[in-house]
């Protein structure tokens, strides 16, 4: 018996961890309905479905809700068997990338949300985070250059380019350049080649947009935190 | 059969959560007590990215990060299973698993503070406690339901580091009174015989808290 699949995904069209259940559900060729939500105005439906942190995106599986988009992506992998697997067969394999996936981390937000010597503080940590995810990139990949379509691509190559891959926008905005080609070419060239998949391009607001949005979003905290 | 080996430190509930997730799985491993004050090369061999505790060494292969390891260890031994058989169930253990680690500095934060401070660190940890015990528990005797699971193992340091962080803090936040199906899970998982022979002594773990705390409060009083 067929298992009726109803997948809806509550989202807002600038967020990096929406962008990251998008892309998966792209490779994945999963049809589903979005619903963008307003979050300064957020709907009763939202808060219904994620009474906890109240947040997108939210994931539904045939009316069976699930939140933070990391648990989502596993859920996918786990349910989702026909198309390309996003995290490795093999155990150890898996905890690696793991191990990266939750190393990349939010401390972008930090950056965006100060200024003068506070972002300074900020900035140096990412950096410290992008150089040993560069050498890292060695032992991941085993010596090998990683090679990334829209058939292959895993849960780190999705993370990755829910970080990094509005970089332009955020170089421009936060005045800082992360995504450097002389120090960390390695991460460059992958953040790079994830951008011109076609299942990602698709994704991508338009730079303009984005840079509005960012420096909205980056405006409100540098208020918020001088209040 | 490859061999398992754990670096740890006994006062670590991180380090506790990898111990009970290998004995009530029935896997033999060689335990070696790491000193994070003073870390051995070990330790900076085999997790050379943050350099903690706890790391697991499999047949040569080193998993940091106890979140990883508990993956792992479902995954690559999948008798007695300690997560739920269900995708939609897995993905509830997750989540909660996921909150306890990133609720766990407010709920603690009792700990570093004095004073007003603290005060306000009692109403944070209230909160948290408060959505953990309604919508993670709920009326379940284990958080994954009648028998202990990864989520419980997660929130372990709830049932037993918790009352000593209290004690040493002079404060009361996880009481009966507010908290009493928490309380019975606390009962309950405290009684589960793995986690029974394996927590670490408490007058032990006492004198270990105070003397961090004392450190805490004196290097905060420092930086002021």
């Amino acid at each position: 018996m067929a298992k009726e699949n109803n997948v809806k995904l509550h989202g807002m069209w600038a967020s990096p961890y929406v962008k990251r259940v998008e892309i998966a559900l792209k490779i994945k060729g999963i049809p589903y309905e979005f619903v963008e939500e307003d979050l300064v105005n957020k709907s009763q439906l939202l808060l219904q479905y994620n009474p906890v942190h109240k947040k997108v995106p939210v994931f539904i599986h045939n009316g069976k809700p699930i939140s933070e988009s990391l648990v989502i992506l596993k859920y996918i992998d786990e349910t989702w068997k026909n198309g390309p697997p996003l995290l490795p067969q093999d155990p150890y394999k898996r905890a690696k990338v793991r191990f990266w996936t939750i190393f990349l981390f939010e401390n972008l937000l930090s950056v965006a949300r100060s200024e003068g010597e506070a972002q300074e503080t900020a900035s140096k940590v990412v950096f410290e985070k992008v150089k040993l995810l560069e050498e890292g990139m060695k032992d991941l990949f085993q010596g090998e250059n990683h090679h990334i379509d829209g058939e292959n691509m895993g849960i780190l190559d999705v993370v990755l380019c829910s970080l990094f891959g509005a970089h332009k926008a955020q170089e421009e905005v936060l005045g800082v350049k992360f995504i450097d080609p002389e120090k960390f070419p390695r991460v460059c060239s992958w953040v790079t080649t994830l951008t011109e998949v076609t299942a990602v391009k698709e994704f991508r607001p338009p730079h303009e947009k984005l840079v509005v949005v960012l420096q909205f979003i980056r405006q409100r905290a540098l208020q918020a935190s001088a209040a | 059969m490859a061999e398992v080996k754990l670096i740890g430190f006994w006062a670590s509930p991180f380090s506790d959560r990898v111990i009970w997730a290998l004995k009530l799985k029935g896997v033999n491993y060689e335990y070696v007590e790491e000193d994070p004050y003073n870390k051995t090369q070990l330790l900076l061999q085999h997790n050379p990215v943050h350099k903690k505790v706890p790391v697991l060494i499999h047949g040569g292969k080193s998993i940091p990060e106890s979140s990883i390891i508990l993956e792992y260890i479902e995954e690559t031994w999948p008798q007695n299973p300690l997560l739920p058989q269900d995708a939609y169930h897995r993905a509830m253990a997750r989540f909660w698993i996921k909150f306890g680690e990133e609720k766990m500095a407010t709920i603690c934060s009792v700990f570093k503070t004095a004073g007003a401070e603290q005060e306000k660190a009692i109403e944070e940890a209230t909160e948290q406690l408060k959505i953990i015990e309604e919508k993670g528990l709920g009326d379940k005797k284990f958080f994954g339901g009648g028998g202990i699971g990864l989520i419980d193992i997660a929130f372990g340091w709830l049932a037993y580091l918790y009352e000593v962080v209290e004690e040493v803090s002079a404060v009361k936040v996880l009481d009966a009174g507010t908290f009493p199906r928490l309380h019975a899970w606390i009962q309950n998982f405290k009684e589960v015989p793995v986690i029974k022979e394996s927590l670490p002594n408490h007058q032990k773990l006492l004198e270990h808290l105070k003397r961090r705390r004392e450190i805490h409060l004196a290097l905060s009083n420092c930086l002021d």
